[in-house]
């Protein structure tokens, strides 16, 4: 077997300290993910940490935000009344995600963390320069049905599989990381990186850090929102393509919008320039498509995954379609 | 052994034993001693083994042993000439990626786990082809004739008939993936005498093979199989990873139990096989078929060949005058396919269902009504008349039950928001099998019977059926009835498969039933009781603690008079989302005619199995493989896509229950197959109903929605 060291703590401090100690540390919470890849031999920690047992599972409302505890399970985020009535985005986006026995252990820190569905990733026979940079990626010509279509770089095509990410990207949340230097925060649009030419990164926490708590600002964009995940079947499948969409609307103009997509890019994917041509306009039909269009604007396919640059736009017309119905 | 203790005389008898976890699989014997073996398995797709180090794993900790063809153990049909090319650890060659070619046995799984891992492979690596559609297209590829070329009246008449039309239509490789994984507990003992654990759809089977290979009487082995988590056709031979194991307990004279991974299950334990299909059909503008082709090439692998009945049902379906038909199989260097529930028929189902559809589209008439058209009275093929056939039936009540009358024969026209509704119907037909098996019943005094047959449950539920015909019999209560199968010394049955267990052995469990019935009858005559009188009575008056019998039944000379066939009607009610291709059934009524139904519950509960993997079929599974390196890449439950319970709508399961009065006592025939052939094309023919697609390659994911005209 390969051996490993388990160690279980029960605050954030000692946990950083722990894990300060050895480059090759994990933190594990629900697990479902790292043992996953611990089992495929895709990551081979020398020493586990638990932290399950630190108390980070708080949800909270206070004045301007709604803070959320790294390790609050999904199912503890996605069906508490707070969330449900402020956040309706994220607990549709948490409820997407998995399966019901998943969401029950897979905590918010984690989603954050998981890794690439890949399977180059997975097949420690293929080459994956996110598994092994410089080892080549099999996902360019071969089979990439799931991969990016924005930001890709000619290292790594995958994506970032969460979708509660991608609801939290649209909602302008905030990442509290804490390291031996203290608390700092991050934007979470900024959390996930692109592939770029490190392709082994997946995002910006340092291995010395730990993911403490989320903060997400209250508006009324969480509520006018839908998340719509298309996937090969209803439950348990990743996203082929996934949209989070919010709106504020008086007149019959948009007065605010928050668009991010899923399965589409090696991190939630902000749709920025749509936003802004939706902003001020009139909440039609025709608008929507040219949101959808201008989104579009920088994708390129590589084959097999041709057919998102058609379901991506029609995603994005159909939340947004979704989402203005809940006005 | 399958005991009954519920009260509903239809409740599966084991059901409480398999919901209290009571119920033991494979791989839950511990015998004294126990080690773990785990597979090597080739990391190339074709070549040569060219070095092979073992020295690290058989250093680490916890190891006893590591086979491979450099140790391996003596197995004489090996050592000749001729039989198998993949002859496990007696060949240094590579005929598909992921073959197993060594396994590490431990006194733990996790350390056989890693031992295997440490284990140094170095390969002379040839050019290979995985690629099926590309070695169809391929001129110079390999061909074999896969079935007899058949030919009734003009080779190609559709394409001279009035209306015609030409379609090819695709399928991927499916994996059959029943949730228990594959493997077997093998120990061999001294004097060459073997009892196995194994997950089989046939206990004399497994017996046979393993006998075959080593050379030791059947009688030495010992094979036990009660529960098997559900099969689909893989278990239904003995895979080299299972001669493997044996070996491995030969060797070092240990109990070895392997369980392959989920991985490991895409690779070396079969699949569906892909296939390329052209249909032509030929019409007259009345509706009346003139013309049927059907050609087929079938994938099998380039170390042994597989065929199935892809063309079968093309030949008899439909009142034809003018139908040929051919089918090819082309090898590619992956490893061999085998039956997957509804074997080659629901293969060409798709093909023929989905053609028939487009036909009746092409005659703008409704497809139901064009089925009913061209009904056939009798078999064409063989010129007899069907046994029993109820279909035009079967279609009345399914299009009642879905709401056909609801459809619309222009496709899209039935639009809600971004949604649109479609019906679809298909046909699906199996042989309906009778097979020899032979059957000991033991009447009791205590008021029991104990039947015993070599035969299998891989599901169905076939102690429940085999209860129900001698319960009616011989009028005792299911929970009195015990029925004991998946053991090798049985009495003997065959492989449960091709639909046929009812049938077969249902047969001699009628006829030892009888013959008891008889008896009782015969001593309650001898001892001056009345005839009606209770065989307990009977039994205890003439002082005997029980009375046996042991039967053989097999079919007569009926078969050869009558045409004998299950039938299954498919509605499927389709919603397709315009603008994210998402498919969602709506609604399933399947209908089954294969004769009197039995066991009302398993029938039903096998008619629901068949269609949830009809809508996998259909819309989800896929086995995807990288060509360039000849490696599956969604060998996993999260990639690949069984339907969830989120993806299965209502479903309807009605039957038509009229004995077939020829093909055996009980006048059931078998209905495992019919559940899902033709299913994949009632969903396919409800998406073009909703949308005007027509797609042609199953899975239809989303993508192909969006992306087809």
């Amino acid at each position: 077997m390969i051996n490993f060291q388990y160690l279980r703590t029960t605050s954030a401090k000692s946990a950083l300290s722990l894990i300060a100690k050895d480059q090759n540390s994990k933190f594990i919470a629900g697990g479902t993910n790292l043992i996953d890849l611990m089992k495929r031999g895709v990551s081979s920690p020398e020493k586990l940490v638990d932290i399950n047992h630190v108390p980070l599972k708080q949800i909270e409302m206070h004045k301007d935000m709604i803070i959320i505890g790294a390790l609050a399970s999904n199912t503890a985020v996605a069906e508490h009344e707070i969330i449900k009535d402020h956040l309706p985005l994220l607990a549709m986006a948490l409820n997407a995600g998995a399966s019901a026995q998943l969401r029950n252990v897979a905590t918010v820190g984690g989603n954050m963390m998981q890794r690439t569905r890949c399977g180059y990733f997975y097949d420690t026979e293929m080459p994956c320069n996110k598994r092994q940079p410089g080892s080549g990626c099999g996902a360019v010509g071969g089979f990439n049905r799931m991969h990016a279509i924005f930001g890709t770089s000619d290292k790594c095509i995958a994506v970032h599989p969460s979708d509660m990410c991608v609801a939290l990207t649209a909602l302008d949340a905030t990442v509290v990381i804490a390291g031996p230097k203290g608390e700092h925060k991050i934007l979470f649009k900024d959390f996930h990186r692109l592939a770029g030419d490190t392709p082994q990164l997946d995002n910006n926490l340092k291995a010395d850090e730990m993911i403490v708590r989320l903060e997400i600002p209250l508006n009324s964009i969480g509520r006018n929102s839908h998340y719509l995940k298309v996937r090969d079947r209803a439950s348990y499948a990743f996203a082929l393509v996934s949209v989070a969409a919010g709106l504020e609307i008086a007149n019959h103009i948009v007065t605010d919008v928050r668009l991010a997509m899923g399965g589409v890019a090696h991190k939630p994917w902000r749709l920025t320039a749509s936003e802004d041509f939706l902003r001020g306009k009139e909440a039609s039909l025709e608008n929507f498509e040219q949101a959808a269009k201008i989104a579009m604007k920088d994708a390129k396919s590589f084959g097999e995954n041709d057919f998102k640059l058609v379901m991506a736009p029609n995603t994005i017309i159909e939340a947004l379609t979704l989402a203005k119905s809940k006005i | 052994m399958q005991t009954a203790i519920l009260k509903d005389q239809n409740d599966r008898v084991d059901g409480i034993d398999k919901v209290m976890g009571r119920a033991k699989y494979f791989a839950e014997y511990n015998l004294p001693g126990l080690t773990y073996g785990v597979l090597v398995t080739s990391t190339i797709t074709k070549g040569k083994i060219s070095s092979f180090d073992t020295r690290a794993a058989e250093k680490a900790p916890g190891v006893i042993s590591v086979i491979s063809h450099l140790n391996k153990p003596s197995a004489p049909a090996y050592e000749q000439d001729g039989g198998p090319a993949m002859k496990i650890f007696y060949t240094d060659k590579i005929f598909f990626n992921g073959q197993p070619i060594a396994i590490v046995v431990a006194n733990t799984f996790e350390r056989a786990t890693y031992a295997a891992s440490l284990v140094k492979v170095g390969y002379e690596k040839e050019d290979f082809n995985t690629d099926f559609e590309k070695a169809v297209s391929n001129t110079k590829a390999k061909k074999l004739q896969g079935q007899p070329d058949y030919k009734r009246g003009t080779e190609n008449a559709y394409k001279t008939a009035e209306v015609k039309i030409e379609a090819n239509y695709h399928l991927p490789i499916e994996t059959h993936n029943p949730m228990e994984l594959h493997g077997i507990i093998a120990d061999w003992r001294p004097n060459n005498q073997l009892t196995v654990y194994a997950k089989t759809q046939g206990v004399k089977a497994t017996q046979g093979a393993i006998a075959n290979v080593f050379k030791i009487p059947v009688e030495n082995i010992q094979v036990n199989s009660e529960f098997v988590g559900g099969g689909f056709g893989m278990a239904l031979r003995t895979w080299p990873l299972e001669i493997a194991t044996v070996m491995a307990s030969k060797h070092i004279a240990r109990p070895v139990k392997v369980v392959i991974t989920r991985m490991q299950m895409f690779t070396m334990v079969g699949n569906r096989p892909a296939a390329i299909q052209t249909i032509g059909l030929g019409a007259k503008k009345d509706g009346t078929l003139t013309g049927i082709t059907h050609r087929a090439f079938g994938e099998t692998s380039a170390y042994e060949n597989f065929t199935e009945g892809v063309v079968n049902m093309a030949k008899f379906m439909y009142q034809c005058d003018h139908v040929n038909t051919q089918y090819t199989v082309v090898p590619v260097d992956l490893g061999v396919p085998i039956w997957m529930r509804g074997p080659g028929e629901a293969t060409g189902a798709f093909a023929l269902e989905s053609a028939i559809d487009e036909m009746a589209h092409a005659l703008d008439m409704d497809p139901l009504e064009f089925r009913i058209k061209n009904d056939p009275e009798k078999d064409q093929q063989r010129n007899k008349p069907f046994s029993d056939k109820n279909i035009k039936e079967a279609y009345r009540v399914g299009a009642e039950k879905i709401g056909w009358s609801e459809r619309k024969n222009k496709p899209g026209s039935l639009v809600n928001g971004q949604w649109k509704t479609g019906f679809g119907v298909s046909i699906g037909v199996f042989n309906a099998n009778r097979g020899r098996a032979s059957l000991k019943a033991i009447l009791k005094s205590d008021g029991t019977l104990l039947m015993q047959s070599a035969t299998s449950d891989i599901g169905p539920g076939t102690g429940t059926g085999m209860s129900l015909i001698a319960s009616r019999i011989l009028s005792i209560p299911v929970e009195k009835i015990k029925f004991e199968l998946g053991d090798s010394s049985l009495p003997p049955a065959p492989s449960q498969g091709g639909s046929a267990t009812l049938s077969t052995v249902g047969s001699a469990v009628n006829d030892a039933c009888v013959s008891l019935k008889s008896t009782i009858a015969e001593l309650a005559a001898n001892s001056n009781m009345d005839a009606t009188a209770n065989f307990v009575d009977v039994l205890k008056k003439n002082n005997l603690p029980s009375i046996e019998v042991t039967k053989q039944s097999q079919a007569g000379k009926e078969r050869d008079e009558y045409s004998m066939y299950s039938f299954s009607i498919h509605f499927v009610k389709v919603k397709v989302h315009s603008l994210t291709g998402v498919v969602k059934v709506d609604k399933i009524v399947s209908v089954g005619d294969s004769g009197t139904i039995v066991s009302p519950k398993t029938a039903r509960s096998q008619m629901v199995g068949g269609a949830v993997g009809g809508v996998g079929m259909a819309l989800t599974e896929e086995s995807v493989i990288d060509h360039r390196y000849g490696r599956y890449i969604n060998n996993n439950f999260a990639d690949y896509h069984v339907p969830v319970n989120a993806d299965i709508p209502e479903i309807e399961v009605h039957f038509i229950n009229k004995p077939d009065p020829y093909i055996n006592p009980m006048g059931a025939k078998g209905m495992g197959e019919i559940a899902l052939i033709g299913f994949s094309a009632a969903v396919a023919n409800a998406v073009f109903n909703a949308t005007g697609k027509r797609i042609r390659t199953l899975p239809i994911t989303p993508d192909k929605i969006l992306t087809s005209s």
